[in-house]
């Protein structure tokens, strides 16, 4: 931690840490300051353009466009956060498991992972969505199928190398139950680095979620999602592009805060650790 | 190397055997019916006589490991069944749009080595200078873009506005040009960064002060000591963005009505037919793991140690 103290901060990372942040309270209060009701149709008012009563123009439904990308941002990035936490939970259990006990547990857990991580992920994803159907809950499911054993292996990882270090050792030698060793010794050394992992995965989720949307096969109209709100504006596109612009906007703006917020926290944090995942 | 291939050769048949066994235990503990969703296909209506014998047909009334094996065994045949929605034999099929998306998987792959190449040395070159930050820019917005979004984009600045570009189709090399960046964007944005990172670690190696103190040129001592080295870590991220740009291929085909196995995989999971699902899975996975096993070898001829530790245990 106190190389962390040498790295310069950077304005832009602390923008990105306000800007993420704000989504994150977007997807929490989003109905309240929605200025319209995002499912409200008035065929009346289709495909206006920008003007003062609705910000960002209507859609082909007459729908406000603002409103439906706020709402938006609880369905798009409300999933991811689930996502995450329940990836993150069988990603430790299963991987702590696997590094804190080893041998055959070890080894079937991880032909496991094997199997899982011999699919490519979007393709696995898709796979899931055909064996359970489409809508909001099974978009969840598959993403989490999809993404727990990249966790199990890095938790694993992390363990075995943390299991190595003198105070384990000693901790051991003490005669703590493996289980206090997990939680009191192991644990907040796997916890920094796999949070570094999981804001700049926050990102990379959130580009499935939308794309499973986007091909119809993810969350289903009329929910406000902005990868519905993109698959919805496709038919419009070469007389509205405007009606694509908006919600790709809002995606791009999200996974950037969280992947420059990710990137920020892998400097602060042990690099050396996650180095190898590449993304 | 031969040994380094044949040892990864012999990974592949267990892990494709663990594949199909999820593949065909998901899919039957999945909470639809295959035998209803023959029919709705079908266009049978789903009387209580129609479901036996459509699950007496599919072999759906025999015992799992039954069904599991005998699946297994046509499949190892090339026969993964008939889909539910045309009747016709689904490998075939399959097949037939393959090469389409594996063109533009590869392109994809192209358009992004040899562009992130020059601008991860690039920027390398000017470490801190404006070439730098430009590069970098480029890298951290090209990771946040939405591939869809992005080929929607292009769409709109050279099919609409400037007329440069088909907008839909396949056939010439000007159809390939937007798909492929847009699929390319991500892998291409990090490759950049990671080679500029790479490249500025292994500048400051001994072997490169040794090539210095020898007398080899600047020009020299870049390319035959610093990229060369520099390379591994993009190859390694490389291996690790086939998947993601084979699932990039799946969604951007459907916006340039690309000929692939995008919109039929597409449609086949929307309908649930299960004979296209695990063969589409299965086939793509084949795909996958044969990339892999490409950036392997790859790898191995850059870093000589990997296959020399391996041909030496």
């Amino acid at each position: 931690m106190i190389a962390a103290h040498r790295l310069p901060r950077s304005g832009s990372i602390t923008a990105a840490g306000a800007l993420a942040a704000g989504f994150v309270v977007l997807a929490l209060v989003g109905p309240l300051v929605a200025p319209h009701d995002p499912l409200a149709v008035d065929l009346a008012h289709r495909f206006e353009a920008p003007n003062l009563v609705h910000l960002l123009g209507t859609d082909h439904l007459g729908r406000d466009i603002l409103s439906r990308l706020i709402a938006g941002a609880r369905t798009t990035l409300g999933s991811v956060l689930v996502v995450l936490a329940l990836v993150l939970a069988l990603g430790l259990s299963v991987g702590g498991l696997s590094g804190m006990v080893g041998g055959r547990l070890d080894a079937v857990l991880m032909r496991l992972c094997d199997v899982f991580l011999t699919v490519p992920t979007f393709v696995l994803a898709l796979f899931m969505i055909g064996a359970l159907g489409t809508g909001l809950l099974n978009v969840v499911v598959a993403i989490v199928l999809s993404h727990w054993a990249w966790y199990a292996r890095i938790v694993r990882g992390l363990v075995l190398e943390l299991k190595t270090r003198d105070y384990v050792l000693a901790a051991r030698i003490a005669g703590a139950p493996p289980r206090a060793i997990f939680g009191e010794h192991v644990l907040p050394g796997v916890v920094p680095p796999l949070a570094a992992l999981a804001t700049l995965d926050i990102g990379h989720m959130a580009l499935h979620v939308a794309g499973l949307s986007f091909l119809g096969l993810g969350v289903q109209p009329p929910t406000p999602e902005w990868g519905v709100m993109i698959n919805d504006a496709r038919a419009f596109f070469w007389t509205r592009p405007l009606l694509v612009v908006w919600p790709g906007l809002a995606i791009a703006l999200a996974v950037l805060a969280f992947n420059r917020l990710g990137d920020a926290l892998r400097d602060r944090l042990d690099p050396t650790l996650i180095a190898g995942r590449g993304l | 190397m031969l040994r380094f291939v044949l040892a990864r050769l012999a990974l592949i048949p267990p892990m494709l055997l663990g594949v199909s066994l999820l593949v065909f235990v998901v899919l039957r503990l999945g909470p639809g019916d295959p035998a209803l969703d023959y029919l709705r296909l079908s266009q049978v209506p789903p009387t209580d006589a129609a479901l036996l014998d459509a699950r007496a047909m599919l072999g759906l009334d025999r015992p799992f490991a039954v069904q599991y094996l005998d699946w297994l065994w046509r499949a190892l045949h090339g026969d993964f069944g008939l889909s539910y929605a045309t009747r016709r034999p689904v490998l075939p099929d399959l097949l037939g749009y393959l090469p389409a998306t594996l063109e533009l998987a590869g392109t994809a792959l192209v358009v992004s080595l040899a562009l992130s190449l020059p601008l991860g040395a690039w920027a390398a070159a000017h470490r801190g200078l404006w070439q730098d930050r430009l590069v970098r820019g480029i890298a951290v917005l090209g990771v946040s873009l939405p591939n869809f979004w992005v080929a929607f984009l292009l769409v709109v600045v050279f099919s609409v506005t400037l007329g440069w570009l088909p907008a839909m189709g396949s056939g010439t090399i000007a159809h390939l040009v937007m798909p492929a960046l847009a699929i390319g964007l991500m892998s291409l944005s990090v490759n950049a960064r990671l080679l500029r990172a790479s490249m500025l670690e292994a500048a400051g190696g001994r072997h490169v002060l040794y090539a210095r103190l020898r007398g080899l040129s600047e020009r020299a001592v870049t390319r035959r000591h610093v990229f060369r080295n520099a390379l591994v870590p993009v190859v390694t991220a490389t291996g690790m963005h086939v998947g993601e740009l084979l699932g990039g291929v799946l969604v951007v085909e459907t916006i340039f009505s690309w000929p692939g196995v995008g919109r039929y995989a597409v449609s086949a999971i929307y309908d649930r037919d299960y004979p296209v699902i695990q063969c589409f899975t299965l086939v793509m996975t084949v795909v996958f793991v044969l990339c892999n096993l490409a950036v392997d070898v790859a790898y191995a001829w850059l870093d000589p140690r990997i296959r020399l530790g391996d041909d030496a245990a």
